[in-house]
């Protein structure tokens, strides 16, 4: 009790209004990922869902230390990265039920949220699909002479990409203000990735000379530190940084995975149940800190809870009330001032 | 008005739009010695700031296509050749062409990428394909082809300065061909068909690389008292229907000449398009010169077997103008 006191005196305002921000982070991408999972599984949504459910903390870890100018690229399982940037609850989930007012006016649904504005160049279909966009952008970057980084989240199916090996080298050579944030959550799809795989991954990065770091990618202030000096070193024009967040996925690879695998699976109950416990989960965890801390009382907490879980039936509401996308739409977008 | 080579006006339009416009970067294989001429001095003028002379990772090198667009730069990406459009495909086929539209278009991707495309020369099967019906049938990338270095001028210029993703096929084998373009600022719209010579009985529409021979079977035949009309689209996406369909309209026969292999390409796409429109116009079936459904051989002579060529379209002329019906005006 002591001790904690003693620490709670060291948590000033600034700090505790920014983990506490960290935590809301995180428990929105919570709830409104459990809350799509629901309606999923309900049939309410016109296509499938990917969830990033027991990674949320190296999604907010790493977008934290990123301005609305900084570029992220981000995975089919992108809804905690849209969310993590600053992208908008109700336009994300608008999307996801096809309507116009989502945030790409029901034209890319759940593996395609992006949002320029705010960096968030999208999430991205195809496992690796984000990795040479990311590089390109940084290459934009600094050839403008911009104060900005390229953020790329990337999965451990993504790593085995042979695009990755073109792209690390390339931000090697050339000191791209690119960080590739590899969050390695163990499989890829429905394998398990340490059997299709030789070697570690960051050791691929440091094939290449770039500086690596390994984080525990279910401690959000972890990730953040890493981040940190990640862009710190990007921004100052010191290129590339490699880092690999360990974490791992609670949810199926999607969500309607049990209806096709047949009662087969690649992982037990056990294993998800380690990761689900109080001392692994990363809201957890965080929610334990925040009260040992003195930053959060329990009772805090669960209020804040209780907000959040309102923002995300508010969402639904906003989503459901939404007039239905426009099919003439795709004609006039797919190109710039010229009819498809 | 000058006397250019084909090459050297793409080389031209390079150089001009880079200095007018700070924005653009220019990267890809090789590119600082310029194999095919068309980025000599680039590289000299505008530096490593500007142009990257990048490893051999076709893969990467179009995502990062979209990527810098994304960015906010204006991109010119030099695949050298058409076949490695194939190697780069899949951020072509899903970051490119779909990133626009998946995103509800918030981005404009200005990229332009550069490749030669066709046979003739003994490159051998992979080096020697025509990619374009591939990207036609992406959807979401503009493909330009142009025959004459006056087109090579103006539809790059269109491409570089547009916001759309373009493919500027270049004709391998037509870098020395020599042509009148003009001065200054030329700029050639998309979707526009040229009609390098006007004609009665028969449309001879000819692509890219095809419409020379189209050009020399319209005047062998000129010479047997049959009129052809030869018209080149320019564009394939977008496409000049209409342009077409009123030159069908007005000979009511219809030739295409098309490098591309038969099974899908432009040729059999352009004559399901004119079987519609015009088939009320039309007096004889529509034919197509193209090549057969095979991958192009080494040997100069299998390869020239295969090759569309003035005989061919002249030959396929004459199988749909009957002698007695037509007009000598």
């Amino acid at each position: 009790m002591e001790s904690a006191l003693s620490q709670l005196s060291n948590v000033d305002e600034a700090k505790r209004a920014e983990w506490m921000e960290l935590y809301e982070r995180m428990l929105l991408i919570r709830r409104a990922e459990e809350r799509l999972g629901k309606e999923a599984q309900a049939g309410n949504l016109p296509g499938g869902v990917h969830l990033y459910i027991g990674q949320e903390a190296s999604g907010v870890g790493v977008c934290s230390v990123l301005e609305d100018t900084d570029f992220i690229t981000s995975t089919h399982r992108g809804h905690g990265h849209f969310l993590a940037k600053g992208g908008d609850l109700k336009a994300m989930f608008a999307e996801l039920w096809g309507k116009r007012t989502g945030i790409c006016k029901g034209m890319g649904g759940s593996m395609h949220v992006a949002d320029v504005s705010k960096g968030i160049l999208g999430a991205n279909g195809i496992v690796g699909g984000g990795i040479a966009i990311a590089a390109g952008a940084a290459m934009g970057i600094k050839v403008a002479g911009e104060k900005k980084v390229a953020v790329c989240l990337f999965g451990d199916g993504a790593a085995n990409q042979g695009v990755l090996m073109e792209s690390l080298n390339m931000s090697a050579v050339w000191s791209f203000p690119v960080i590739w944030v590899l969050e390695n959550n163990g499989l890829s799809e429905f394998t398990i990735t340490r059997k299709v795989t030789a070697g570690e991954f960051t050791d691929r990065a440091r094939a290449v000379g770039l500086p690596t770091i390994t984080v525990d990618g279910n401690d959000v202030l972890a990730v953040q530190a890493a981040m940190k000096e990640a862009v710190d070193r990007a921004k100052s024009g010191g290129g590339s940084t490699f880092i690999e967040t360990l974490t791992y996925r609670i949810r199926g690879h999607l969500e309607a995975e049990d209806a096709f695998l047949g009662g087969y699976s690649y992982r037990t109950q056990d294993e998800i149940e380690v990761w689900k416990a109080p001392d692994k989960d990363p809201i957890l965890r965080f929610a334990a800190r925040l009260i040992q801390e003195g930053a959060a009382t329990a009772e805090e907490l669960e209020e804040l809870d209780a907000q959040v879980i309102g923002q995300v039936d508010e969402a639904v509401r906003y989503a459901l009330d939404s007039e239905d996308a426009d099919p003439e739409l795709v004609f006039d977008i797919t190109f710039s001032g010229q009819r498809a | 008005m000058a006397r250019q080579r084909y090459i050297q006006a793409i080389n031209q339009v390079l150089l001009d739009e880079m200095e007018r416009d700070k924005n653009i970067i220019l990267f890809g294989e090789d590119v600082e010695l310029a194999i095919f001429g068309d980025t000599r001095e680039v590289f000299a003028r505008f530096g490593p700031e500007r142009v990257y002379n990048t490893p051999i990772c076709e893969n990467s090198l179009t995502g990062m296509a979209v990527g810098a667009a994304a960015a906010g730069r204006r991109v010119i990406l030099h695949l050298m050749f058409g076949n490695f459009i194939y190697t780069g495909m899949d951020a072509i086929a899903h970051q490119m062409a779909k990133l626009r539209m998946m995103t509800g278009g918030q981005m404009n991707l200005p990229i332009t990428v550069i490749a030669g495309y066709g046979g003739g020369r003994s490159l051998a099967a992979q080096h020697s394909d025509t990619p374009y019906p591939t990207l036609m049938n992406i959807g979401g990338v503009n493909v330009a082809t142009p025959a004459t270095p006056a087109d090579a001028k103006g539809l790059l210029t269109t491409a570089i300065r547009g916001n759309n993703p373009t493919f500027f096929l270049e004709a391998s084998g037509r870098g020395g061909d020599s042509g009148e373009v003009p001065d200054g600022d030329y700029l050639v719209p998309f979707g526009k068909a040229a009609v390098p010579r006007e004609g009665q009985d028969v449309t001879i529409c000819a692509i890219g690389t095809m419409v020379r021979p189209a050009l020399k079977a319209a005047r062998d035949l000129e010479e047997i008292g049959i009129s052809a009309e030869v018209i080149d689209p320019r564009t394939l996406v977008p496409f000049d229907e209409d342009g077409i369909a009123a030159s069908v309209s007005k000979t009511g026969r219809l030739v295409l000449v098309d490098e591309a292999k038969d099974r899908c390409g432009a040729a059999s796409y352009i004559a399901g398009l004119m079987a519609d429109r015009c088939f009320h116009a039309l007096k004889a079936p529509i034919k197509r010169v193209t090549v057969p459904n095979v991958s192009m051989p080494y040997a100069g002579n299998a390869e020239s077997a295969i090759f569309p060529n003035p005989e061919k379209i002249v030959a396929t002329v004459l199988s749909i103008v009957n002698a007695d019906q037509k007009s000598f005006a």
